[in-house]
């Protein structure tokens, strides 16, 4: 019991210190359930029965005679494609491609009355506390808020420590998003500190304002309600996240 | 003291710690994970000595600790309280019932976040609570209660496998037989 009282006192960079490093004793699991993964999809493979092969060849030989039919249009296609993916895929268009670092993430806060996920990028990649960090299609879900060597900590904007500004790019009204208006829905967020309800109709598109850490014009979210006032005199209104947070398995981390 | 025990319950909440923390079915399906080491430091108080029990409070808070935003140790004291109220009482407790051990799984599951968010909310900090952490405390505490007696299977199962087994003795001895007969 002492021992607790001694840690729970201990100073802020001396706790977050030891948490990293006991924290760091869980990384040989982690890798061990990537890898076990991996085995079991190959063992999968391989366990196929060979008169289901045989079955699969002879229909492949089928297939593969009618596709050559279709090879030369599907070729016309695919530069299509190509071109569409261009035009669509969302890291080659961001303005910030060349400082998006792919992380897959790794483990979850195992309490409930956290958002945080833990990413497989640490300081030895460049990792900095305060970097924005946007699911795959570009919306924002979080920020780094704590690094160590191999992996760092991710505050989600569902969190009630999360506070991000943001406006609504109809009107320009900007705000603070607060996490943590739903313990159910981990995509409701609530925009505070408005400065008057305004035009704002449902449905409209928030993003960063570009005000404190984050840079402008990261997608949000949507508003699900029209803007009310508080009894504090300002305006707020509830924002339904873009991206789930809760059902991530790789982010993008924009870095400096 | 039977140090293999200690290593096997330490190593359960080890594991238990991890699997919380990457498996999403829980949370996905029960809108909750569910805590696994108040089952374990139910096992830990009925079934082993004041020292293990002591080294899961005091190891599996902060490991637990380590991979969450929780301050570190706060997990620490609940874990205590629970083992602490058992551990006296393991006399008076019948601890082969299905019965028993669920119940205390319960009690324990229940207990542990409840002082847990208390010691957070003392210190000032801001964890995610509405209506929606009163079926999350549901969940978890029907969810440990269910797994107590599934823990204590698996640790008593990995304890038995890795220890020596008795010699089986027979009560036979010649020299006590009893000969019957004329002469």
């Amino acid at each position: 019991m002492l021992l607790a009282l001694v840690v729970l006192n201990l100073p802020h960079h001396a706790a977050s210190q030891i948490k990293l490093a006991i924290g760091g004793l869980f990384l040989p699991l982690f890798g061990l359930s990537k890898s076990s993964q991996q085995l079991a999809r190959q063992a999968g493979d391989a366990l196929t029965p060979r008169a289901e092969l045989l079955r699969q060849n002879q229909e492949l030989r089928r297939t593969n005679q009618v596709l050559q039919q279709y090879a030369v249009q599907a070729d016309a296609i695919f530069r299509e494609n190509d071109r569409l993916r261009d035009l669509l895929d969302w890291q080659r268009q961001s303005p910030w491609k060349d400082r998006l670092h792919l992380a897959s993430v790794i483990a979850r806060d195992p309490a409930n009355w956290w958002q945080i996920v833990q990413i497989d990028l640490g300081s030895r990649d460049g990792m900095k506390t305060d970097l924005p960090v946007l699911a795959p299609n570009g919306e924002l879900v979080g920020r780094v808020s704590a690094v160590s060597l191999t992996r760092s900590e991710v505050m989600l904007i569902g969190d009630a420590n999360c506070r991000i500004s943001a406006r609504i790019e109809k009107n320009g009204e900007t705000g603070i998003i607060i996490g943590g208006s739903s313990t159910v829905d981990h995509t409701l967020v609530t925009l505070s500190f408005l400065s008057g309800a305004g035009n704002s109709k449902p449905g409209q598109s928030v993003v960063t304002s570009g005000i404190g850490v984050f840079p402008g014009g990261i997608r949000v979210g949507q508003l699900a309600e029209e803007p009310h006032m508080t009894e504090q005199g300002f305006a707020e209104v509830t924002v339904k996240l873009w991206a789930d947070p809760g059902a991530l398995d790789e982010v993008w981390v924009l870095m400096q | 003291m039977n140090w293999l025990n200690s290593i096997v319950v330490l190593l359960a909440a080890f594991v238990a710690v991890f699997l919380e923390a990457v498996l999403r079915g829980p949370r996905e399906f029960l809108g909750a994970q569910i805590d696994l080491l108040p089952a374990i430091v139910v096992y830990a108080s009925l079934s082993s000595d004041l020292v293990t029990l002591s080294l899961v409070a005091v190891l599996g808070g902060l490991w637990i600790d380590a991979l969450s935003a929780n301050p570190l140790g706060v997990s620490v004291l609940p874990l205590f309280a629970a083992g602490f109220l058992i551990y006296p009482r393991r006399g008076l407790i019948m601890r082969d019932q299905f019965y028993a051990r669920f119940v205390l799984g319960l009690g324990a599951s229940a207990l542990v976040p409840f002082l847990t968010l208390l010691l957070l909310l003392s210190m000032r900090r801001t964890p995610l609570l509405g209506w929606g952490t009163l079926w999350q405390w549901f969940v978890m505490s029907l969810g440990g209660a269910l797994l107590t007696p599934i823990c204590f299977w698996l640790i008593d199962a990995l304890t038995r496998a890795l220890s020596y087994l008795p010699v089986a003795e027979s009560s036979f001895r010649a020299d006590r037989e009893i000969r019957r007969g004329r002469n």
